[in-house]
């Protein structure tokens, strides 16, 4: 049985935002079957209570002083803007037309 | 002072005789830039390279050093800059379509503590896309080539900071190291390179790939310039919050010092054996016999999860990614694909990631996405981070019975360029013996120990010591170095075909 399957594959492609052509789809499912079966082995690793690993060294939270920093100037921050407009910047239509 | 001889110093020469006012910060540039511009068609080492900009940064430094200033052991080096690392006045893309042309309104920290130490920037060195990759294949601006082997990989994905350094192109160079980045291009190019600890150089500026794991380090063509060049850029960063506040561990003393009598090496069970190619092991083997004539105490260690560690890596690092390249939405900055008026930002937005981003990156969005998702996670993902648990026990368990542990860095030499792009697991394993320092967090080195007999091409020794204990890593090194630069009468490297 295969670990991932093509439609599995487009509905991934779509939640990261991909806009995939079919035949990229076909590689990727065989590809990602491939590679999930080997990865896999994670799973006969870890078991029982053995507390996760998120981080190499334990550090908790680490805060500055509040305290205002100079930061880009917008000119700056729109340096390498796609597309601006009235010093802002200027982005596709975000909602639909009944909203 | 010739250009030859300038090429032919190490970095702690030419940044002493720039001291000792005995050449120039422009002379030394230009030495490498001609350099540069004579094998780059053959090497590919540089994704920007702009003649004018290094020379005026030369002469700032020239100026800082006539007016009295000294900005340290490594003023007027050239240095060659990943392309992952912001930089104001290059373009800065991760080797990517979606980056191409950008140009960063910031520095990176490590760019910005490169200029303080009165080093040149000659270039952006190509790089696999967002350093996903171990060959320098996956950039989307063309491969690099291997000085030893024009036919040949340079490692990845810090290849063209390998590649560079390995043809003269530049005497130092700066990478980044996720699952051995840095080790990995440095082993198959008769180079030492570094990881330091997690934490201990600064990713503030740094394209993020897997933020947990991306450590910048140094690649050079001597353990001392290795050094050198961890001390310069290394060091607590505020900007960072996971850089660590600690000292730079005494790295350049470590080098200097090259001795190992009395100290205790462990050779990892678990890396090596089958699959591992037998001029690697024979080249493994004879050095591990090296430092045991030495005085080093060597014993067998085992580390069983270390087994795991690739699968391991290979849910992690794709699953921060999936997570950090979000960040590429072609709204603020960087490419923007088929906003004709008509499409959604959601459309373009997709439309754009399609085309801005490589086959590889793409493959590790999506198999990050999944191992992410709901009803996956705890297998995957979870299971994964439990593994990392396990591999973080077995380095500390290791290091109560030993000063570091060794194995070679890579499984093979340098492969042939096209041979592994079209199996993706294939590729992976050239990061079998690097990615477990990777997951712990601590320091490792790979140092040149000889060069493979059935093909000629280097194999690289790996040095792997506790966290913040990264000057053992460069102490062990050095001791190798040294003892096989008397053997060979030279240095590894003037056996290469670009050697000058």
């Amino acid at each position: 049985m295969s670990a991932i399957t093509r439609d599995e594959v487009a509905h991934l492609a779509r939640l990261s935002r991909l806009a995939l052509h079919e035949d990229e789809l076909d590689q990727l499912a065989a590809q990602l079957d491939e590679i999930i079966s080997a990865v896999a082995k994670v799973q006969e690793v870890a078991q029982g209570d053995i507390p996760p690993t998120s981080h190499a060294l334990p550090l908790t939270n680490v805060y500055r002083p509040d305290e205002s920093l100079p930061g880009l100037t917008p000119d700056q921050a729109l340096a390498g803007a796609p597309a601006v407009e009235d010093r802002r910047f200027r982005v596709p239509q975000i909602l639909g037309e009944e909203q | 002072m010739s250009a030859t001889d300038l090429l032919r110093m190490s970095a702690a020469e030419l940044g002493e005789a720039v001291r000792a006012r005995e050449t120039t910060a422009v002379e030394a540039a230009g030495a490498y830039l001609d350099r540069a511009a004579d094998v780059e068609s053959d090497v590919h080492a540089f994704l920007h390279l702009d003649r004018e900009t290094a020379l005026a940064q030369a002469r700032a430094v020239d100026e800082r050093i006539a007016a009295g200033e000294d900005p340290g052991p490594l003023a007027g080096v050239p240095v060659a800059h990943k392309d992952v690392f912001t930089t104001v006045d290059m373009p800065t893309t991760a080797a990517s379509r979606i980056l191409a042309d950008w140009r960063p309104p910031y520095d990176a920290t490590v760019t910005a503590r490169l200029r303080q130490a009165g080093m040149v920037i000659l270039g952006k060195t190509n790089m696999d896309e967002f350093a996903m990759g171990s060959s320098t294949e996956n950039s989307a601006f063309g491969a690099t080539r291997n000085p030893w082997d024009l036919t040949r990989i340079p490692g990845g994905s810090s290849g063209g900071s390998s590649a560079a350094v390995a043809a003269f192109e530049a005497p130092l160079a700066t990478g980044t190291d996720t699952g051995g980045s840095i080790r990995q291009p440095a082993a198959v190019c008769g180079l030492v390179g570094a990881k330091p600890t997690y934490g201990g150089s600064s990713r503030y500026g740094l394209i993020a790939f897997a933020s947990s794991l991306d450590t910048p380090g140094p690649i050079a063509r001597s353990v001392l310039d290795a050094a050198l060049l961890h001390e310069a850029f290394s060091g607590h960063d505020p900007h960072d919050s996971t850089s660590v506040d600690a000292p730079v561990p005494p790295v350049v003393e470590a080098a200097r010092r090259a001795d190992v009598a009395g100290l205790r090496v462990g050779v990892v069970r678990e890396l090596g054996g089958e699959g591992y190619q037998p001029g690697v092991q024979q080249r493994f083997q004879e050095a591990v016999e090296l430092l045991e004539s030495l005085g080093a105490k060597v014993v067998e260690v085992s580390c069983p999860s270390f087994d795991a560690a690739l699968a391991a890596y290979y849910l992690i690092a794709p699953s921060e990614c999936s997570s950090n390249l979000a960040r590429f939405d072609a709204m603020r900055y960087g490419l923007r694909v088929g906003d004709d008026g008509t499409r959604s930002a959601e459309e373009v937005m997709s439309l754009t990631r399609a085309e801005g981003f490589g086959p590889e990156v793409k493959r590790r969005i999506i198999l990050g996405t999944y191992a992410l998702s709901s009803g996956y996670y705890d297998a995957y993902y979870g299971s994964a981070q439990q593994v990392r648990t396990l591999i973080k026990r077995d380095f500390d368990a290791a290091f109560e019975n030993v000063d570091v542990l060794v194995s070679p860095t890579t499984p093979t030499t340098a492969f042939p360029i096209g041979e592994r792009t079209g199996d993706p697991m294939a590729m992976y394993l050239a990061d079998l013996c690097t990615i477990p320092a990777n997951l712990a967090g601590n320091a490792a080195l790979s140092v040149p120990c000889g060069l493979a007999p059935e093909d000629g091409l280097p194999v690289g020794l790996q040095i792997m010591a506790p966290v913040l204990a990264d000057d053992r890593t460069y102490r062990v090194g050095a001791a190798v170095e040294a003892a096989l630069n008397e053997r060979q009468g030279g240095p590894l490297l003037a056996n290469s075909a670009y050697a000058v």
